[in-house]
């Protein structure tokens, strides 16, 4: 397991006030049971966490934890966070 | 016009985080003053240089997410802040202890709350961070500070679909609420009701922009005593459950204590500034809508006042005038008491507690001291409940719940110790509050 990927893994667990244990990369939302409302401010505590911004069309999309762990090492890769890059 | 009857209870208060808890405290005269700790407040300068006062009222052992009877699930943690938390706990209680749900159709009860000052903690935790770093504004920061959210969680941890609302009337909004709600059962609008308050305003620019009005305690909330200096703030919750006297004994639930009237009226004269006037106007109101209910005024003596009782210096002095005013000559034999000596004000929750402290009272039929006084104000001229509690005196079963709120907005409850008298109430002549009532 990579660093992102479990710093979103402890991320989603405490959002729904899981062990982390009990989140896997191929877990999905709808097993965890994250509305739309959950999903967003997941979303924003990811964008917080990486200094990324997550456009609204790859919100969308996003079904499991392992999409939000792909999509934030693409964006990541595409513009380095500045933490990173000083 | 149907008899409205309590049939349930609940409460996260800083005297008990249980209606049984908080009925020990009561009776007990445990206050739940003490001092605060800035330290562990967001965003508080640890020592504050300007706060005059030590004390607040807090709710002690509260944890939604590990203790067993207070678990909400992350949805109902990331939508609600503190006050909303206490009040969707409170109301779980009311339903469980009630068997509300077991009896009635949840499409049809209605869920009146008073809450005035939203999510502080979450608005002042959002603001800070933005105004001082440029922070992003969490998506959260929107619903956590409605002042109706937990109304609305409420609503969905019980699957309520009736009408549904909250009320924001400052230090009335408890009150209002019941009152509200009482109006609606007994019209036969909804076949029951979910009433109360919840508040958690203890941030710290609610506790610098109370320290800047100049009306909190520097010691502790002692109301009608003599030396009072002032308020103490509260947090916390209750709820009540409203139902149809006939529907509660067709299905044998246990009765509490009926509401009998409502009264509400507003000072139209200062937003800080109370008058007698306006406070007196509530109390007849009330009054005269327990008669509406079918109560017979005259033969049910006052024989109780829970004061709004903030142990200001005005409020307290401008209530007891609104009392004589309403009473004549019989108001100083009227026992008083203010709940607030215990458990703080805590704004939109405080009629709300104070309405169960009365409920209590009723079904005991013994009164509660109020803690803390040194000397009565003999000025004030009122039997003000000291010491240790007091028999309700059998003839004199209905009780006043006072809430004067800042603005100038007011709201009384007229309550009675439930019997199983016939409509019109006990045969026991009282001819004093017939004739003070005239005044």
């Amino acid at each position: 397991m990579n660093d992102i990927e479990s710093r979103i893994i402890e991320l989603v667990a405490k959002s729904k006030n899981l062990p982390p244990s009990d989140v896997h990369i191929d877990t999905t939302f709808e097993e965890l049971q994250i509305d739309s409302l959950d999903k967003i401010n997941l979303s924003f505590a990811v964008e917080e966490m990486f200094s990324i911004e997550i456009p609204d069309d790859n919100l969308n999309s996003l079904k499991t934890v392992g999409d939000v762990v792909r999509g934030v090492e693409t964006l990541l890769a595409a513009a380095p966070p500045k933490a990173a890059t000083s | 016009m149907k008899r409205v009857v309590v049939t349930g209870l609940g409460c996260v208060t800083p005297i008990g985080n249980t209606v049984e808890t908080f009925r020990e405290s009561l009776y007990a005269g445990r206050t739940g003053i003490a001092p605060f700790d800035l330290s562990v407040i967001p965003g508080a300068l640890s020592p504050d240089p300007g706060i005059r006062y030590k004390t607040t009222a807090k709710v002690k052992d509260f944890n939604p997410t590990q203790n067993p009877e207070q678990l909400l699930s992350s949805s109902f943690i990331l939508t609600s802040e503190l006050g909303a938390q206490f009040g969707i706990i409170a109301a779980r209680q009311a339903v469980a202890h009630s068997g509300l749900l077991q009896h009635h159709d949840p499409a049809g009860i209605a869920i009146v709350t008073g809450c005035s000052c939203g999510g502080r903690g979450a608005d002042e935790d959002a603001n800070r961070n933005l105004y001082l770093r440029n922070a992003r504004v969490p998506p959260t920061a929107i619903i956590r500070t409605m002042a109706s959210s937990g109304t609305s969680n409420i609503a969905i941890e019980n699957g309520i679909t009736g009408p549904t609302l909250n009320i924001a009337t400052a230090c009335a909004s408890g009150t209002h609420a019941i009152g509200l709600a009482f109006q609606m059962v007994r019209a036969g609008m909804v076949p029951a009701a979910i009433a109360g308050g919840y508040e958690a305003p203890l941030t710290y620019g609610f506790l610098r922009a109370w320290d800047s009005m100049r009306v909190v305690s520097p010691t502790s909330c002692r109301p009608f005593s003599a030396d009072r200096d002032g308020m103490t703030l509260g947090e916390g919750a209750a709820m009540l459950i409203l139902e149809p006297l006939d529907a509660a004994l067709a299905r044998g639930a246990r009765i509490y204590a009926e509401i009998v009237g409502f009264g509400m009226s507003a000072d139209a004269h200062h937003v800080t500034q109370p008058r007698a006037e306006g406070a007196a106007l509530a109390m007849r109101r009330a009054l005269k809508d327990a008669a509406a209910s079918g109560v017979d005024v005259a033969a049910h003596c006052v024989g109780y006042i829970n004061a709004h009782g903030t142990g200001t210096q005005t409020n307290d002095a401008v209530e007891a005038a609104a009392i004589h005013q309403v009473f004549g000559e019989a108001a100083s034999r009227i026992p008083v008491g203010a709940t607030k000596s215990l458990t703080g004000h805590s704004i939109g929750a405080a009629g709300a507690i104070e309405a169960l402290a009365t409920v209590l009272a009723l079904d005991a039929a013994s009164l509660p001291h109020t803690a803390g006084i040194t000397q009565i104000d003999p000025k004030l001229e009122l039997d003000v409940l000291i010491g240790e509690p007091r028999p309700l005196a059998p003839e004199k079963d209905l009780a006043l719940s006072n809430s004067l709120a800042f603005g100038g907005l007011n709201a009384v409850l007229a309550l009675r110790r439930y019997t199983s008298w016939p409509e019109g109430g006990c045969p026991i002549a009282c001819p004093e509050l017939a004739e003070g009532s005239r005044s």
